[in-house]
């Protein structure tokens, strides 16, 4: 044997005891089963059980590491548990908006739905379908040709102005006018969007008369809530980019407009581009403000200039609110339920939009 | 000697940001063709003296000056006078290797060039680009990987072709904000080699902290030193480098090249 070789493991001020690597799922079988017992003995309920487990499980594993492992580990069980159920409960609204939605909109979701729009349906084909006489139609190509309309003008609206005002602020604004710009903006943030949609109903009674409704008047309620939006993440994504290729750019004598054009924007693009992204899909689903200014219509329309245009969330608001037949609204609430899939698969689509964006503009790195 | 001098003279120079006076009367002249070097302990303005010898002062909100800076008897504050103008001349590079991070090593070279809005032939822009990045001593380094970004390579390779990008532009002078801080001694060395090759085409001022560094590199040495907290950094002594190392003629500066304080 060498000197050098390593010592026997000692067991000393280093170690000390654990629970075994099992205990936490084991407990929580257990609690399971204790929280059934619990909740059946006063009825059950899925609530009821969830409860009981979850205050079984953090009793037993609080005390099981108080005793075997000592105060530090059994206050670590106790949060992470806590940690975990906090967890849980933030995912239970989002997993049954999901599920709701689609459970209930899958039966009328479909390319019928998609391509057809609820011109000359009445409540009349509808009980015929209730009672099986007849097939359901009716869809909302109508709304969805509106809502990507509206939402595109609106686009088109909020971007360029959203943008320059936070390059302004970013890279001219100096003084009172970019704080009260900022401050606008903030209020801006704040505003109701039913106040939007009554500010745009008024502009445009006060341009073209009282009672215009069109596509138009509803993009230019979103952009109002859109503006904000757009201004405040972009400003975030220009304050981010460094100094320092500011100063590498003049110090080459390239004037400010081109360094803000060639070098800062450029960098700060992908965030950019996914805020505005986020903006559309924060808006897409807005429901007062184009009820107040774009309308409700059953029929195709494709010009947002003229004549009142539907769009999915005013679609939803007026077949679940405003079912065709009185007397049997469930073919017009399947209705909404699948125009309200639709909508949640666009804004999903339009998250994972902005993520592919941030990706695809973001600065190369290879180290 | 270059086919024009550059020389520069400044002239009861003050500069504040605000109301606080950060250099107080400074006058000094940079003959052509040489390497000057400033000294001195941190925050005594010397920094902010560089940035003023291009106007990059005025990219901080409240930065000005008083006096005059003449660029072969021009004046850079003169009523007329367009500070873009004056940068495309008077190039710098600064204390962190600040690459365009969208841009590739290629685009970084020419991107004085391109930003511009010049628009140039394939060959012309492939020629600038060798000899810039030849002039850095880093052409054999990223030949081969030209396209690739340039935050992609290390940090010293990063500094200089920064260099490379200032000296792309053709400037007259090349003002250096400590250029080897951030770099280590390997790096350093590579860089002040590269300044003695560039002092043959180019006019160079060096701010450095490394008083070695101003020894081995420069031919004037400018010490600026700073009475206290809240006053104004003044220049104390300019003379050749040889003298103020050896011989300086004000106590301040041997107390501070012999490292006696600061």
């Amino acid at each position: 044997m060498t000197t050098d070789a390593v010592p026997a493991t000692a067991t000393g001020t280093l170690t000390h005891r654990r629970l075994p690597r099992y205990a936490p799922a084991v407990t929580l079988a257990l609690s399971a089963a204790v929280g059934a017992g619990l909740s059946a003995a006063v009825g059950f309920s899925v609530p009821a059980f969830v409860v009981g487990a979850l205050l079984a499980y953090m009793a037993t594993i609080t005390i099981a590491a108080g005793v075997v492992e000592g105060r530090r580990k059994a206050v670590d069980r106790l949060v992470t548990s806590l940690v975990y159920a906090a967890f849980g409960i933030a995912l239970v609204p989002l997993t049954s908006v999901v599920w709701s939605v689609l459970a209930n909109g899958l039966p009328r979701f479909g390319a019928e739905f998609l391509t057809t729009s609820l011109r000359n349906v009445t409540g009349l084909h509808d009980q015929q379908a209730a009672e099986g006489l007849a097939p359901y139609i009716g869809g909302a190509y109508h709304a969805v040709l509106g809502t990507f309309l509206i939402t595109a003008l609106a686009t088109l609206i909020s971007v360029p102005v959203g943008l320059l005002a936070s390059i302004y602020l970013v890279e001219y604004g100096r003084g009172r006018l970019a704080r009260a710009i900022t401050f606008f903006v903030d209020v801006m943030t704040g505003i109701p969007s039913i106040v939007a949609g009554l500010f745009a109903a008024a502009l445009f009674g006060v341009l073209f008369g009282v009672g215009t409704r069109n596509g138009f008047a509803g993009a230019v309620a979103l952009s109002v809530l859109m503006i904000p939006v757009v201004v405040r993440s972009s400003e975030e994504m220009l304050r981010i980019v460094p100094n320092e290729l500011r100063e590498a750019a003049y110090a080459l004598g390239i004037p400010k407009w081109r360094a803000v054009v060639r070098v800062v924007l450029p960098t700060a693009i992908s965030g950019i581009a996914s805020g505005i992204t986020l903006a559309i899909a924060r808006v897409v689903g807005e429901t007062a403000p184009l009820i107040v200014t774009a309308g409700f219509t059953s029929s195709i329309n494709n010009n947002p200039f003229a004549d009142w245009m539907m769009s999915l969330p005013a679609y939803v608001y007026s077949q679940a609110m405003r079912p065709l037949s009185g007397s049997t609204p469930e073919p017009s609430l399947d209705r909404a339920w699948a125009a309200a899939l639709t909508l949640v698969i666009i804004v999903m689509a339009l998250n994972l939009v902005a993520r592919l964006v941030a990706r695809l503009f973001a600065p190369k790195n290879s180290r | 000697m270059p086919a024009h001098a550059n020389r520069i003279d400044v002239g009861d120079l003050n500069v504040y940001y605000g109301s606080f006076k950060a250099v107080e009367d400074v006058s000094m002249v940079i003959e052509p063709g040489s390497v000057t070097a400033f000294i001195g302990p941190s925050g005594c303005g010397k920094s902010t003296f560089i940035r003023t010898l291009n106007r990059m002062h005025e990219v901080v909100p409240g930065a000005r000056v008083e006096g005059k800076v003449l660029l072969d008897g021009e004046d850079l504050y003169g009523a007329d006078v367009d500070p873009v103008v004056v940068r495309r001349q008077i190039g710098m590079v600064f204390q962190r290797p600040n690459p365009f991070p969208t841009m590739s090593i290629r685009d970084n070279v020419l991107a004085g060039i391109k930003l511009n809005g010049a628009r140039i032939r394939r060959s012309e822009s492939d020629e600038i680009v060798e000899q810039s990045l030849r002039g850095a001593n880093l052409w054999t380094e990223v030949k081969d990987r030209l396209d690739k970004p340039g935050s992609g390579l290390s940090g010293g390779q990063q500094q200089r072709l920064c260099i490379a990008r200032a000296i792309a532009v053709q400037p007259d002078v090349l003002l250096m904000d400590e250029p080897c801080s951030a770099l280590d001694p390997i790096s350093t060395l590579a860089i002040e080699d590269l300044i003695s090759e560039l002092k043959k085409n180019y006019t160079i001022v060096i701010v450095t902290h490394n008083m070695q560094q101003a020894s081995r590199v420069s031919d004037r040495t400018a010490f600026f030193n700073i009475e206290g907290t809240g006053k104004p950094g003044r220049l104390v002594e300019m003379d050749d480098t040889a003298k103020i190392f050896t011989n300086p003629s004000v106590q301040a500066t041997e107390d501070y090249v012999s490292g006696r304080f600061g």
